[in-house]
């Protein structure tokens, strides 16, 4: 047999895929990044590797994605998390027309095409201001884990108004919330809310056209998607392979990528044009 | 007519460098007549580059000193930073305009006057009050130095191409004013006719400057209108109205013109035709330039090179009417002090003149006045017209603004997404679903 994988090493979380050439998920997994980047790429392969149950040589193309996409020793190339969050959502929400990806460093809103192309997208600019960075440094403030917050700020009935979402100064923000005796719920619900207001500002750049599919670690966050559906007024796509969309995507690029080199294997399965050959190398 | 003999034509792929020479034997030649200057105590007038009054001063031989230009070479040469922190300092804000703080720290750390590169002038002119910062800049400036302030008011052009005759009389009211300061200052009187002289050289390298961006709708475009454009953007905008500006034209058109008339281009493989809107971030100049030649995307035309006249249109200095046509320049042709629409319509026929595939807006962190709008740019370009538009962000200037990493995500996510069109829309009879999303500019096949 031929695998193909999709490794995402995010800032915070490295993601791996793997998928057999008539693009059925054979296995995923999830390990800390850390600091050492190489070895978060190595380690998620051979994890999902070991999954799966199958020999490494079988696995034969490998795309890296995300800010540590060239340091994937194993990838053959290299595609944005961007271009792969767009082709996993439609992968698996057929429908989905836009994207929100929220990541540990960045928030991304992509408009796709049917086929998964992405037509338009917008991120949040230098800060990490309203992405998932923000959510963890409020989770720290209150005592809970990243885990916890969505579920408990769904049990807010006043949310607080935040003064702004910079990730530096909402611990003072909030600290004087608790001073003022506001409940740990309403404080993560306002929390909640100003995010999804901020998210919902680059959304509405790149245009929102349902189905909306949200992906990314923040889709983990209960709490996140209902104060994004509040707000959009309409249901988000979101499943088990949200937080791997992006890995996903690469995964179904490096089994574009494996087909059009290998074409008379790919019996069966329709070849779809390979990404670019430019990519690699750069 | 040419006054210089055209440099030899280039036998293969030539990056500039010709040009790029010649650029840099008249550009050390005027910076050494500036280094001249700060011992000798000859006159010299600061000035602004944008829609400025350039010829007046030649006519007195008041050397002009740019402090932007300064800043920017301080920022290409990565050593704009301690300045920066030096007006940081005494106050400055760390969102205010990092041209004005690497000017302000590098005139507080002895950069200009006898012991530094710049000299002390011994006039301030501020032809630009379209921007607050800058006059303040300059009140600054005259302050430290203790040097006369000459400030012109010019109306910003509030509709269309067209100014009134009374915005016209009051912006040359306040040129007479200038030639009566030069004149005191020099002891020299007024001469019309070594003024039409001097506006004449300015007519002639803007009709270079002209023609050479012209010559970037060949495919391939002989040189990077953008990255490129520095070259001549030197001598347009800190020579102009000198001889040696408009022969320096002459010679760079001339290899041009054999370059374009060759197929030859700014780089070997013209994939991507881009437009680009903004000032480049001068602190990660290469950098930022790799980002794009890794995916051989030119740049065929950008504003930031109009930043000192739009000239490409047709207008030119007039030496018959040589106060009127400097009036009329800083007034209509000044980019900054036209009006957003103005900007739109500027950028439109660029791409679609220059049959661009995309638009590049990198939006200053610390120019407020300049970046304003340009997300309303972006959904214009994106949404109304369909052309693909990429808007990143970083600064002119400040090096702290730069995120190496994020700003190469957005740039490969973009043309990941146009090379992934193209591939696709090369085989859309056999996908004729991806159409429906794809936006007009494709479609027509740009």
């Amino acid at each position: 047999m031929q695998y193909a994988a999709g490794v995402d090493i995010g800032s915070t979380q490295t993601k791996a895929v793997l998928m057999d050439t008539a693009r059925a998920i054979v296995a995923r997994t999830v390990i800390p990044t850390g600091a050492h980047v190489v070895r978060a790429g190595r380690r998620a392969l051979e994890a999902v590797v070991a999954e799966a149950g199958v020999k490494a040589e079988e696995v034969r193309c490998v795309i890296g994605t995300g800010y540590g996409r060239y340091k994937v020793e194993a990838g053959d190339a290299q595609v944005t998390e961007i271009s792969c969050h767009a082709r996993g959502a439609q992968f698996i929400f057929p429908g989905t027309r836009t994207v929100i990806d929220m990541g540990g460093q960045d928030t991304k809103a992509i408009r796709t095409g049917p086929d998964g192309s992405v037509l338009d997208f917008c991120m949040n600019d230098k800060c990490a201001a309203g992405t998932g960075r923000f959510l963890a440094a409020a989770a720290d403030v209150v005592g809970l884990t990243l885990e916890e917050i969505g579920e408990v700020s769904l049990r807010g009935t006043k949310p607080i108004r935040l003064t702004s979402v910079c990730t530096v100064f909402v611990e003072s923000d909030i600290m004087n919330y608790l001073a003022q005796r506001k409940s740990v719920e309403d404080i993560l619900a306002g929390v909640h809310q100003a995010i999804a207001s901020r998210t919902i500002g680059l959304v509405r750049r790149v245009g929102v056209e349902e189905e909306v599919t949200f992906t990314g670690g923040g889709a983990r966050n209960i709490g996140m998607v209902r104060a994004l559906e509040g707000k959009l007024a309409t249901k988000l796509n979101v499943g088990p392979e949200s937080h791997f969309m992006g890995a996903l995507g690469a995964a179904l690029f490096a089994v574009d990528r494996l087909m059009a080199a290998e074409p008379r294997e790919a019996a069966g399965v329709e070849a779809a044009p390979i990404w670019s050959d430019g990519l690699e190398g750069r | 007519m040419p006054t210089t003999a055209p440099p030899p034509a280039p036998a293969v792929n030539d990056y500039g460098s010709v040009v790029h020479d010649l650029s840099r034997e008249v550009m050390t030649a005027w910076m050494t007549q500036l280094q001249d200057a700060a011992r000798s105590g000859a006159p010299s007038a600061y000035m602004m580059v944008s829609g400025n009054c350039v010829e007046i001063l030649r006519c007195f031989d008041i050397l002009p000193v740019f402090p932007e230009i300064n800043a920017l070479q301080l920022a290409i040469r990565k050593k704009a930073l301690p300045y920066i922190l030096k007006a940081e300092e005494i106050g400055y804000a760390s969102d205010n305009c990092a041209y004005v703080k690497a000017d302000i720290g590098y005139t507080l750390l002895e950069g200009v006057g006898e012991n530094g590169l710049t000299p002390r002038p011994s006039l301030i002119v501020c032809n630009f009050v379209g921007c607050n910062v800058y006059i303040k800049w300059f009140e600054h400036c005259a302050e430290m130095l203790g040097v006369p302030l000459v400030m012109i008011d010019v109306p910003f052009v509030r509709q269309g191409e067209a100014v009134s005759t009374g915005d016209l009389h009051y912006v040359m009211a306040q040129l007479r004013g200038l030639i009566a300061a030069c004149e005191e200052l020099t002891g020299r009187k007024f001469d019309i006719d070594r003024l039409r002289e001097i506006v004449g050289y300015s007519a002639r390298a803007e009709a270079g400057w002209s023609r050479a961006k012209e010559l970037c709708k060949s495919r391939p475009a002989p040189f990077d209108c953008y990255f490129d454009s520095i070259n001549m953007m030197g001598p347009i905008n800190a020579l102009r109205g000198t001889k040696e500006a408009a022969d320096f034209f002459d010679a760079a058109v001339a290899h041009y013109e054999v370059m374009a008339a060759r197929g030859l281009g700014a780089t070997d493989e013209e994939q991507f035709r881009v437009v680009f809107e903004g000032p480049p971030p001068y602190p990660y100049y290469r950098n930022f330039r790799n980002l794009f030649a890794a995916w051989k995307a030119v740049c065929v035309q950008s504003t930031y090179s109009t930043v000192g006249g739009t000239w490409e249109f047709g207008f030119r200095h007039d030496p018959a009417r040589p106060l009127e046509s400097i009036a009329e320049q800083m007034l209509l042709h000044n980019l900054c002090n036209r009006t957003m629409q103005e900007r739109y319509r500027q950028i439109r026929r660029y791409v679609e003149e220059w049959e661009a595939d995309a638009l590049v807006i990198h939006s200053v962190k610390s120019c407020r006045l300049f970046s304003a709008g340009q997300g309303d740019m972006r959904e214009y370009f994106t949404k109304e017209l369909g052309v693909p538009t990429l808007m990143v962000e970083s600064d002119l200037e400040d090096p702290r603004y730069y995120a190496e990493a994020q700003m190469k995500n957005r740039i490969d996510a973009f043309f990941e997404s146009l090379q992934y069109k193209r591939l696709r829309g090369s085989s859309a009879e056999a996908r004729p679903a991806f159409s429906e999303g794809v936006s007009d500019a494709v479609r027509r096949g740009r």
